[in-house]
């Protein structure tokens, strides 16, 4: 459904997006997981036909980005949910959506029970003739939301749409990509936030101008392939951690509260010997286990090295 | 370009624009005040004895006062539904629906065209049949219409109206604030006054039908120019990339 392959945008010296290829296939949630200025933004914006690319190709539909006539129909497929609302604050939610799908070129009839069904489902049907600007942030979201959906487009880009939400309404917004999910539609989410991507991707690809890595969750945990001890005391103590890096000088070991985390290269092994460690320093264990590397691992350590 | 495409974001405006009071009133109360206080000064000046031959060189340079009107009230809205955009950061999700960049720039052009034609128009049709009235018992004839109202009235004005948004909408590529944005659009009238003021000092004969048609194709011709560098300012990438 949208395709890349090599897309390089460029502004002036800057490198914003840099040779970056993926596919994304119908009815799937794909995850652009990057830091602030990975260029998330702007791939959106080549993919929307908003701006030129610099080199590369993108398809969407396979229709060519770049190309004039075919950027029509793309954006006729496609919806938006931009990184700012843009709503127009002085027209009633109605009125937003009903310009929207005028422009769309949806038919009265469809146009009505479209704003009805999504307004409904995101719980703005009471407000519905209320001017945006009293919204709250979170209500102006999910009416940005809705707009995008008012033509019941096939492919629908998200740009953040829980950054600066309070959790609540963050979790409504999840909520619904889920429920939009169901209805099989294509979706490319732009977040920061792993969490969020975790939760709610079919598939994610962390970008940091460069694609640095593409794959399910699962996949991507297993990535790094990091697991460790993890030692939760009674209380916090800095004579057990002293012991700790005594005993393994060569690991990495960390406190974070009454948690203390031994890098190991075979924790299971090893665990009973840093018990025993802790112990003899005078610690006193709650809890003793290893975990996995986390989605978390993961980006941190693709998103460090180009760093 | 499709005009249905141009009159969606045209009615959009529109529907935005009778919401505010303040952007109606700099558009229509202008042009009325004119259209009444212009005929009152002409009767003022009658009840002095001035002589009818008088009066036909003075009645051209009020009826051309409205050109200079065309320079100002446009602008208003413009910088309003352009700035006003831009504020609330809306061209994005605008420009990705499918709508071409002309179908907007023509369409907001024509929110902005119509109420400022609509306002001059209607009182420059009050400012004649006032000034009819307190002209005919010393013309002895109806002044207007005449050739010369019109050519002023339907080139001049809308060509001059079309300028001045298309001025607008490079200074609000620019600015983002619409009232700095309606200040540095109104400056245009600078231009067309001095015009007003040529015509004052007989350097061109603003009475006279062909000066006035040479007049309206000098301004065509810097529309057209405008044209040029507008749609090359009201480009997506330009919009979205370099607007400030
Ligand atoms: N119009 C622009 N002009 C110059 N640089 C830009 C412009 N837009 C974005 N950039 C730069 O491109 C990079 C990527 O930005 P962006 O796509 O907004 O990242 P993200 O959305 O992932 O935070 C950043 O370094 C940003 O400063
Ligand atoms: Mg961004």
């Amino acid at each position: 459904m949208i395709e890349t392959e090599n897309l390089t945008k460029k502004f002036g010296d800057l490198v914003a997006v840099d040779g970056v290829s993926f596919s994304v296939s119908e009815g799937e949630v794909f995850g652009f997981l990057g830091p602030n200025g990975a260029g998330k933004t702007t791939t959106v914006r080549i993919l929307c036909c908003l701006i030129s690319k610099t080199s590369g190709g993108a398809r969407i539909g396979g229709y060519d980005v770049s190309d004039e006539a075919d950027s029509l129909k793309i954006r006729k497929m496609i919806g938006l949910v931009p990184d700012n609302v843009g709503l127009y604050e002085a027209l009633s939610a109605y009125k937003n959506l009903d310009f929207y799908g005028r422009l769309y070129g949806c038919p009265e009839a469809q146009r009505k029970e479209n704003i009805r069904r999504f307004l409904t489902m995101l719980g703005l049907w009471e407000k519905k003739d209320v001017a945006t600007g009293t919204f709250s942030k979170g209500m102006k979201q999910k009416l940005a939301i809705a707009r995008a959906l008012v033509h019941d487009p096939q492919v629908l880009f998200m740009d953040e749409p829980t950054a600066n939400l309070d959790p609540e309404s963050s979790k409504t917004v999840r909520d619904f990509i889920l429920e939009l999910r169901k209805e099989k539609r294509t979706i490319f989410l732009n977040t920061h936030n792993l969490d969020e991507a975790q939760r709610v991707c079919d598939r994610i690809a962390i970008l940091n101008t460069k694609l640095m890595a593409t794959g399910t969750p699962e996949e991507l945990e297993r990535m790094v392939g990091a697991r460790r001890a993890v030692i939760r005391l009674e209380e916090p103590s800095q004579t057990v951690l002293a012991a700790l890096k005594k005993r393994f000088p060569d690991v990495d070991v960390t406190a974070d509260g009454t948690s203390l985390t031994v890098e190991a290269t075979d924790p299971e092994k090893q665990t009973p010997d840093i018990v025993e460690a802790v112990v003899r320093a005078g610690g006193r264990v709650q809890f003793a286990g290893v975990v996995g590397s986390t989605l978390e691992d993961t980006y941190l350590k693709l998103v460090r090295r180009d760093a | 370009m499709r005009l249905s495409q141009c009159w969606i974001v045209a009615s959009k405006d529109l529907a935005t624009i009778t919401k505010r009071r303040n952007i109606l009133y700099s558009t229509f109360v202008v042009p009325f005040i004119i259209a009444f206080m212009f005929p009152l000064l002409i009767r003022y000046i009658i009840e002095k004895g001035t002589a009818a031959s008088a009066l036909s060189y003075l009645l051209p340079s009020f009826e051309f006062f409205f050109f200079i009107l065309a320079g100002l009230i446009p602008s208003t809205i413009a910088s309003y539904s352009i700035v006003g955009e831009k504020v609330e950061k809306s061209l994005e999700p605008l420009l990705a629906t499918p709508t071409t960049d002309s179908e907007i720039l023509v369409g907001k052009s024509i929110a902005a065209i119509l109420p400022a034609l609509g306002a001059i128009l209607s009182a420059s049709v009050v400012f004649m049949g006032l000034t009819d009235a307190v002209t005919a018992g010393k013309l002895g004839y109806y002044y207007f219409p005449n050739w010369g109202a019109a050519l002023v009235f339907l080139l001049l004005v809308p060509l001059g109206t079309v300028m001045s948004v298309e001025w607008s909408v490079l200074i609000s590529s620019r600015v983002s604030d619409v009232r700095i944005a309606q200040q540095l659009g109104s400056l245009l009238i600078l231009p067309f006054a001095g015009i007003y003021v040529a015509g004052e000092l007989n350097l061109v004969q603003l009475g006279d039908t062909g000066t006035l048609l040479i007049i309206a194709g000098a301004l065509a011709l810097v529309d057209l120019l405008f044209l040029y560098v507008v749609q090359a300012a009201f480009r997506r990438e330009e919009i979205l990339t370099r607007w400030k």
